[in-house]
């Protein structure tokens, strides 16, 4: 960043501050990834493959950030029990997900089911995948992994007759 | 002495839900309006003429209320041997302002769902462009089921001192329609917060996230202008049921339609967007004041 660790604390006033706005730093980015997603013409099993493959290549791209959120944000929930619990840091790609799914489930392309159980069928399994790729234990080749993960959350939606 | 303007109510195809609420407004209003308005003709009331005599008669009428939707159909409905629409065409051509006063007479209403008679409309519909044309003034719709009492007596003093009276896209005066059910509603800090009532019949909780309130989705008055003066629907805990939009009745009007837990329609003019993003962070707050009982009365 080239800057000191002093000249920091010119800008935040404590390291909790820092902490918040770099989780809503790089929750918007991927919040605007989904937005981005989320307003194209095609299908929602589609905006999920496509969602897949550009937070996969976000993971590669920018590990910190994703790393930052696992490491970070999911395990220290203490440093952020104060203007940051819930979603009102990660708010933008919550309400993201939640146009994803309704527009889904509206569309009869996703199966009727309530918004958590929901949300962890997508976030999980990013998350989870992120977490194997920081850990280096995956065989191939990250991306190589999108088609399937994006096959995977889809099933878990899907409309069913 | 100043004559008072003649005022005919008529009825097609009704509940008599609305001559229900007429006869439930608050009495001081009623005298006024008595005393301001020459009521020639009411089916449920008394007068000193019938309905035929004032059709057959050059007697003018100032303001034709209607109650009820219309139908030229006598199969399933007729007044006199006539049909509804017949009638309604003879009162018209002798009457200056024209007001449908509630959904049925304004749309159609739920007899416009009657599927053996796809005849049944409102009056606006049923006059046509080439007689409501030749109005003075457009037909005025008062939606609702029933109107509320005060929205009559308004409207028709409005349009006696003034001539005129300003309406929005669905022909209903501006006055009693430009806000939303929503306004005004006690349970709103409910709302704001997201907060849903366990069940029916609570005093908390708002009645939109589970019962199917249309509360912010309805142009109405109902918590501006009270019933009885002192209570609303949705104050009291009964969902908004959207009365007062051309789409009533729908299905299933005490259950929110929800896709994977998200309501499906959102407040009037709101982007789903932007409803989501407040809503969103709002629950993430358990406001323990919101979540408790109002009032924990002694067992």
């Amino acid at each position: 960043m080239k800057m000191s660790v002093g000249n920091m604390y010119n800008y935040f006033s404590s390291k909790e501050e820092l902490a918040k706005y770099a989780i809503k730093y790089s929750t918007n980015i991927v919040a605007a990834e989904l937005r981005e997603v989320n307003n194209m013409d095609v299908s929602s099993k589609e905006k999920i493959f496509i969602f897949t493959r550009r937070y996969f290549e976000n993971v590669k791209k920018s590990p910190e950030i994703v790393e930052y959120f696992l490491r970070v944000y999911l395990s220290n929930r203490e440093v952020f029990s104060n203007g940051c619990e819930g979603f009102l840091c990660v708010g933008d790609f919550v309400t993201e997900v939640m146009i994803l799914l309704e527009e889904g489930a509206s569309k009869k392309e996703f199966r009727e089911q309530d918004f958590f159980t929901a949300f962890s069928m997508f976030m999980g399994a990013l998350g989870g995948f992120a977490f194997l790729s920081g850990e280096n234990v995956l065989e191939r080749d990250l991306m190589e992994y999108s088609d399937e993960i994006a096959e995977n959350i889809y099933r878990a939606l899907k409309y069913e007759d | 002495m100043r004559i008072k303007p003649k005022v005919l109510w008529f009825q097609g195809i009704t509940c008599n839900g609305n001559t229900h609420s007429l006869l439930c407004a608050n009495p001081s209003r009623m005298e006024l309006f008595l005393n301001s308005f020459d009521l020639i003709y009411h089916p449920s009331l008394t007068t000193q003429t019938n309905l035929l005599d004032i059709i057959n008669s050059d007697e003018k009428i100032d303001f034709l209320l209607i109650e009820g939707a219309i139908s030229d159909d006598t199969k399933f409905f007729s007044i006199l041997n006539h049909s509804v629409k017949d009638l309604l065409s003879k009162l018209v051509s002798k009457s200056t302002y024209i007001v449908s006063v509630g959904s049925c007479a304004s749309y159609g209403g739920i007899h416009a769902k009657f599927e053996l008679n796809d005849d049944i409309t409102g009056v606006q519909n049923s006059l046509g462009k080439k007689l409501t044309s030749k109005l003075k003034h457009k037909v005025i719709n008062l939606t609702g089921c029933p109107v509320h009492p005060e929205w009559i007596l308004q409207t028709l003093f409005i349009v006696k001192s003034q001539g005129k009276i300003q309406l929005d896209e669905e022909h209903r005066p501006v006055d009693l329609y430009s806000t939303l059910t929503h306004h005004g509603c006690t349970r709103n800090e409910y709302f704001e917060w997201k907060v849903e009532p366990e069940h029916f019949g609570t005093k908390e909780g708002c009645l939109f996230y589970n019962q199917g309130c249309r509360g912010p989705m309805t142009k109405s008055s109902c918590n501006k202008i009270l019933w009885n003066g002192v209570n609303s629907k949705t104050r009291l805990g009964m969902p908004c049921i959207g009365c007062t939009e051309t789409d009533f009745p729908r299905a299933n009007m005490l259950e929110t339609n929800k896709n994977i837990g998200i309501p499906a329609e959102v407040p009037l003019g709101i982007s789903k967007r932007a409803y989501l993003s407040i809503t969103g962070v709002a629950k993430t707050f358990k406001i323990s004041r919101l979540q408790d009982k109002l009032i924990n009365y002694d067992e």
